[in-house]
């Protein structure tokens, strides 16, 4: 018996961990498409009656909203993020006295709740009491920046608040890829007198493909499932105007009642980080293996 | 010939230390756009609601007064409510701490039976284990909440320790498994050769090298619990709410005057922690941010 165990022990120790995950991640989300398939409402019922949640989904102008904002919001959130992290790291990349100082400022923003950052630039942004007031105190009456409570354009504030919270990030990812370049070759160029733009261009950049990849692969993955940082900011507001999947589905299951379209909705969402991070993980595991 | 050359070496020396200063100008013009949202908050918070009102965004408070942050500690409303952020505060304190400590600890044995006791079987457990990390939330709300109302564990706090836990697993295990799978396993075999089993090896060798990770683990674990919010808002209820959550709703709240300064004092609050971390221990909390994403 004690010598079983003895051999066993790394399995019995390992399996409530597996379980558990086995349950509450992959359980749950068996759960969860199932429910995506039926007529749930306020309650969850499991009589499957095929795709017509999805059809409701798909009809909804809400639902259509909130994808709409996601692509606007994901592209912007994440190409801006990714141009300012890499312009960061490069600036900071040139023997900079002070480096330490600033690159605790540039990135202290992620170690923030998106409720806190939310809060922060919704008084900012406030038109009344904010940049557009400061602006027109300077003399400029007819400045206008009223985009937080805009429909059209409210959803841009989100990614300026987004961006302000993730660039930093972004920026200390190229910096430590920036770092990892072999130092050989960067030399050898120096000594050819290639300008230090084009040794960047030409060099640096593209051998930092799987950085680019990586942060691409955050981001995308923080942007799909923003939800804090919208429900701070605007409120999905101005009406729905800024919704984005994830307050759809906390919408729809917590306060319209409505489990079939929530549900539905929430596998959308997974389906689309799946398409994102599965190839990916995919890769990494099949290289670790490979070492 | 001499003159030529030593003018050229001037102007290029004289060409480099423009760069040098618009470098330093770019990234102090960077620097405040990162901090003009904390310094705006901070000083929002300090002004009384009537220089709010007739100042600028941006100015430094006339009169200094701490009022917000006392409204924000221990008066201001979270909808019915007015006792401030205070029982918030220490309730992230009683979900974060345990949270953290009960998942960093699976997480160390996982990492240490994945990446050391290795049988087959055990890379797909993991695989499905990191899988699980990515997965968006929304996919597990609805059963959670059925399943924490049948544990009885509905609006508790015990049930956030509970979701915590069970959702930060992967990551942990992931830390772990990724530090430890650079120690020899020959380690193991001459630890067994000499009559140590699975939890001695563990407890007089794996667990004095680790603490790096120990540490960026915890912080990881940490910041994403006290910041998390989609968790508290679904899970709990009036007395149980996490200061994100409570944070929310005294920014939100609809009732009375908008006493901006005391928003501010109180996101400053909530922020706290997490920052104080950061300042503290920043180098380890990169790491862990660093650590999914770039390998090596």
């Amino acid at each position: 018996m004690s010598e079983w165990l003895e051999r066993h022990v790394p399995k019995v120790v390992l399996a409530p961990s597996f379980v558990a995950i086995l349950f509450f991640v992959y359980g749950f989300i068996a759960w969860t498409a199932w429910v995506s398939l039926t007529r749930s409402r306020l309650m969850p019922k499991y009589d499957i009656e095929g795709f017509i949640q999805y059809e409701r989904l798909f009809a909804a102008p809400r639902w259509d909203t909130a994808m709409n904002n996601l692509f606007i919001f994901g592209t912007l959130f994440i190409v801006i993020s990714m141009i300012l992290g890499l312009l960061l790291a490069i600036l900071l990349d040139q023997k900079i006295r002070t480096e330490g100082v600033i690159r605790t400022i540039y990135l202290y923003p992620m170690a923030l709740s998106m409720i806190v950052t939310g809060t922060a630039w919704k008084w900012i942004l406030n038109p009344g009491l904010g940049i557009e007031a400061m602006v027109r105190g300077w003399g400029y009456e007819d400045f206008k920046f009223d985009w937080l409570v805009n429909s059209d354009l409210a959803i841009y504030t989100v990614v300026i608040a987004g961006v302000w919270q993730s660039s930093g990030f972004v920026m200390a990812l190229f910096l430590a890829g920036l770092r990892s370049v072999d130092g050989e070759i960067i030399k050898a160029a120096q000594v050819d007198g290639i300008p230090t733009w084009r040794i960047y261009s030409a060099i640096i950049i593209p051998s930092m493909a799987p950085i680019f990849l990586s942060a691409f692969i955050v981001l995308s993955h923080l942007a799909i499932k923003s939800f804090d940082l919208v429900i701070a900011l605007t409120g999905g507001g101005p009406g729905y105007a800024t919704d984005l999947p994830a307050t759809y589905m906390y919408a729809m299951a917590f306060s319209r009642g409505d489990i079939g379209q929530a549900a539905s909705s929430a596998m959308i969402m997974m389906a689309v980080v799946f398409a994102i991070v599965v190839p990916y993980l995919y890769s990494e595991l099949r290289a670790a293996k490979n070492d | 010939m001499t003159d030529m050359t030593v003018t050229n070496a001037r102007s290029g020396g004289l060409s480099k230390i423009a760069l040098r200063w618009i470098l330093y100008i770019l990234l102090g013009i960077f620097a405040l756009y990162y901090l003009m949202p904390l310094f705006v908050m901070l000083t929002t918070s300090l002004k009384s609601l009537d220089e709010i009102r007739t100042g600028s965004l941006v100015a430094l408070p006339r009169d200094v007064t701490f009022d917000a942050w006392r409204t924000a500690w221990s008066g201001a409303c979270t909808g019915i409510q007015c006792e401030g952020l205070q029982p918030y505060f220490w309730n992230s304190v009683l979900i974060a701490v345990p949270a953290v400590m009960i998942s960093t600890l699976l997480g160390a044995m996982n990492g240490y039976v994945v990446a050391q006791w290795r049988f087959k079987g055990a890379n797909i457990i993991f695989s499905l284990m990191l899988f699980g990390c990515f997965i968006p939330f929304q996919v597990v709300l609805l059963p959670m909440a059925t399943t924490l109302g049948k544990l009885g564990l509905a609006g508790t706090i015990p049930g956030l320790i509970f979701v915590h836990v069970v959702y930060g697993l992967g990551f942990t295990t992931l830390f772990f498994r990724n530090y430890y799978v650079t120690i020899p396993q020959e380690l193991v075999k001459a630890a067994k050769v000499d009559g140590a089993g699975f939890f001695r090896i563990f407890w007089s060798i794996f667990l004095p090298l680790s603490l790096p990770i120990i540490v960026v683990t915890v912080i990881w674990q940490f910041t994403q619990i006290w910041n998390d919010f989609l968790f508290g808002v679904s899970f709990s209820q009036a007395g149980t709410q996490p200061i994100t959550v409570a944070l929310n709703n005294i920014v939100n709240s609809t009732t009375g005057v908008k006493e901006y300064n005391v928003d501010m004092a109180a996101a400053i609050i909530a922020a706290l922690p997490t920052l104080l971390v950061y300042v503290v221990a920043g180098k380890y909390f990169i790491r862990g941010l660093t650590a999914g994403s770039v390998k090596g």
